[in-house]
């Protein structure tokens, strides 16, 4: 990562404890501005405009974008996932119930193939073309119903992580997120500069899908002071040095 | 309605020079938002611009013969017939509105007097028959003038009704309706150049239709995975080759585009060939992918050429060159900096057309606050052009814009940030002829 590598230079000139100090703002900020990127992705996924079906293309740049922090996340280590028990009940339930709604829209034909068009696939000759005869179209009413019916039952790695997301979210308050961002005296456009110029070096390795991300270890304080807590612990280290 | 209609026409030398023809549409801000215009096409012979709007209108517009007294006066276009193309309906299985809104129109090749166009919304292909009346018949037998019937036994004589001339009414009438064959939003339709078939397609499917069957399309692309969580990219555009009828393209979320030839197997899920562009590794970032999306493309006239739109540039492509493109023209690349507040305010999403001109010189696209971007191939120089009625005056000439990032000051940079509702160029269609 372009801010780590940054890191490591300025450790060798001892006297420029001080731009290696910048240097792991620099980090934290980073941390901090792609923690913000990825809430400001999880609000747009929830915010669904539920009259008219939500736009598939925008909910899958967004969800991919997701995935990329969340690869990132897990890469560095800083990925926290609360135990689902850990988490409280309620929100987890209103949260959930976002959840399905913005799934819906993906998932309405989602466990059964729509009729005529998966059955009858051939790489044969022309004749074989297979035709959706809009008699058929009416689609399956029950797995519609079934999608919303039993949410729990069919949750695939995606949303197992979608939900470890949100719990993450929900652990920190409000407040919390105010007194981390005040450290942070750069002004809001500064998002674009980080975000924009840098991202994590290292590309993601063979995608395993989401079912390859590893709960990493809860930090030893509550998780909204935990990336303050991991700033200071890294700094002694470097100071020790 | 809103919206603004411009004309360009060489001007001496090979240079282009625009101007404002006509401004059509509502003149103060605040405009309905049924009347923002969501798409424009020109007919193939240039005389007939079809606009559709949120509301489910469609309104043409014709150009007036050009007067031989005056034989460098444009032609100007006028109202030429307006309907109610598609209505709001509600799916009750999904408890959800499907929008009226015209996605996109596509005129057939006219063949008679008449004209027929599709258009469409997300989920429904209209095909509309526009003609036109001119003659009435008068004098039947068996009614009066005003349409009563009369009584046989007092009918005498025989007469043979005439036809006389009447106030020109033009009528719109939907041919086919073309139903139920998309789970997706319908995001792109092109007529084949064998005109008889067209293709529709939505965010994971693309269907084969005859224009004369109405209850049967053919699936042709099917890109829905087994399981939707793995979902990962979507049908963004597609587009029927001009001259082969067995080709067709169709572009994606990931900023790719696939040629698809329909004799190799029914289901085109294999491409025959696949165009990307290498990523560059040091330009990647969070937003690397939103922006390689492709909201438009659009083969040359020559059929030799297509052109992708993503977020930030216009790229031309050779169709016999899958690895890259041959040009690459940047658009607005000063957004390039503030991507994650356009990410913030949804901008980054907004979906930009692009076209050609008849003689495939040159290429057009929009941007930001209503300027449109016009790249000229032959000469590489390109102009930024702003279509704002303010600014300017019918038929002055549209003077080139310089955009600028505003300079660094001491509170703080100050840039040109385009809003969610700023008006947006998004539209572009170039009458060839």
């Amino acid at each position: 990562m372009f801010a780590r590598g940054l890191k490591r230079k300025c450790v060798g000139h001892e006297e420029d404890v001080e731009g290696a100090l910048a240097g792991l703002k620099t980090v934290s900020s980073y941390s901090l501005q792609r923690q913000s990127l990825l809430d400001m992705s999880l609000v747009k996924l929830q915010l669904c405009h539920m009259l008219v079906e939500p736009n598939l293309c925008r909910s899958v740049l967004i969800a991919n974008t997701v995935r990329q922090i969340q690869e990132e996340m897990t890469q560095d280590g800083t990925w926290r996932a609360v135990a689902p028990q850990a988490a409280e009940r309620a929100p987890l339930d209103r949260l959930v119930s976002t959840e399905i709604l913005c799934r819906a829209a993906w998932e309405q034909e989602g466990a059964h193939p729509a009729s005529g068009l998966g059955d009858s696939h051939t790489q044969g000759p022309v004749s074989d073309l297979c035709p959706v005869t809009s008699a058929q179209a009416p689609r399956h009413p029950q797995s519609g119903a079934w999608e919303m019916d039993g949410p729990r039952e069919n949750r695939g790695s995606f949303h197992k992580s979608l939900d470890q997301i949100f719990e993450t979210l929900e652990t920190k308050n409000p407040s919390c997120m105010e007194e981390l961002f005040s450290d942070v005296d750069s002004p809001y456009y500064d998002l674009d500069t980080v975000l924009t110029g840098m991202m994590g070096g290292a590309r993601p390795g063979p995608c395993e899908g989401l079912d390859g991300l590893a709960p990493a270890t809860p930090g030893p304080s509550s998780s909204c002071k935990s990336d303050l807590g991991e700033l200071d612990h890294v700094v002694e280290i470097l100071v020790e040095t | 309605m809103a919206g603004a209609g411009g004309g360009g026409c060489p001007a001496g030398g090979n240079d282009f020079q625009w101007c404002f023809s006509q401004v059509k549409g509502a003149i103060d801000e605040d405009v309905a938002e049924a009347d923002i215009i969501s798409t424009v096409e020109f007919n193939y012979s240039g005389d007939l611009l079809a606009t559709g709007d949120k509301g489910g209108r469609v309104v043409i517009f014709q150009r007036e013969q050009e007067n031989k007294s005056r034989p460098h006066s444009r032609g100007e276009y006028n109202v030429y017939s307006t309907f109610q193309s598609h209505e709001p309906e509600f799916d009750y299985l999904k408890s959800l509105e499907i929008e009226e809104k015209i996605n996109k129109i596509r005129w057939l090749p006219q063949q008679n007097a008449a004209h027929f166009l599709l258009s469409t919304n997300d989920k429904t292909i209209k095909l509309w028959k526009i003609s036109e009346r001119d003659k009435r018949a008068e004098g039947y037998n068996l009614k009066d003038e005003d349409g009563r019937l009369r009584d046989p036994f007092r009918i005498t004589a025989l007469r043979v009704p005439i036809l006389k001339p009447m106030d020109l009414m033009v009528e719109a009438s939907p041919r086919r309706i073309f139903a139920n064959a998309h789970t997706y939003h319908i995001n792109s339709i092109s007529v084949n150049s064998d005109h008889e078939t067209y293709l529709s397609a939505d965010d994971l499917r693309i269907n084969l239709w005859h224009l004369e069957i109405t209850d049967r399309s053919f699936n042709i692309v099917d890109i829905k995975p087994a399981n939707m969580e793995e979902l990962t990219e979507v049908i963004t555009a597609a587009e029927f080759h001009p001259h082969q009828c067995n080709v067709f393209v169709y572009s994606s979320s990931k900023g790719t585009i696939r040629l698809c030839d329909m004799r190799s197997s029914a289901l085109c899920d294999r491409h025959s060939k696949f165009f990307e562009e290498p990523e560059d590794p040091s330009s990647r970032s969070f937003f690397s992918e939103i922006i390689s999306s492709i909201s438009d493309v659009k083969f040359s006239h020559s059929g030799r050429y297509m052109m992708t739109r993503d977020y930030l540039s216009v790229k031309v492509w050779d169709l016999n060159m899958e690895s890259r493109p041959v040009e690459t023209h940047q658009v607005h690349e000063y957004l390039r900096s503030k991507l994650c507040s356009l990410y913030e305010n949804d901008c980054i999403f907004d979906k930009f057309e692009c076209c050609w001109n008849g003689s495939d010189s040159a290429i057009m696209t929009g941007s930001y606050n209503n300027f449109f971007r016009m790249f000229d191939r032959d000469t590489r120089r390109d102009v930024t052009l702003e279509a704002s009625r303010e600014s300017s005056k019918p038929r002055a000439s549209l003077k080139p814009r310089k955009t600028q990032e505003k300079a660094a000051s001491a509170g703080g940079p100050v840039w040109f940030r385009p809003r969610r509702g700023a008006r947006q160029a998004l539209l572009l269609t170039w009458r060839c002829s």
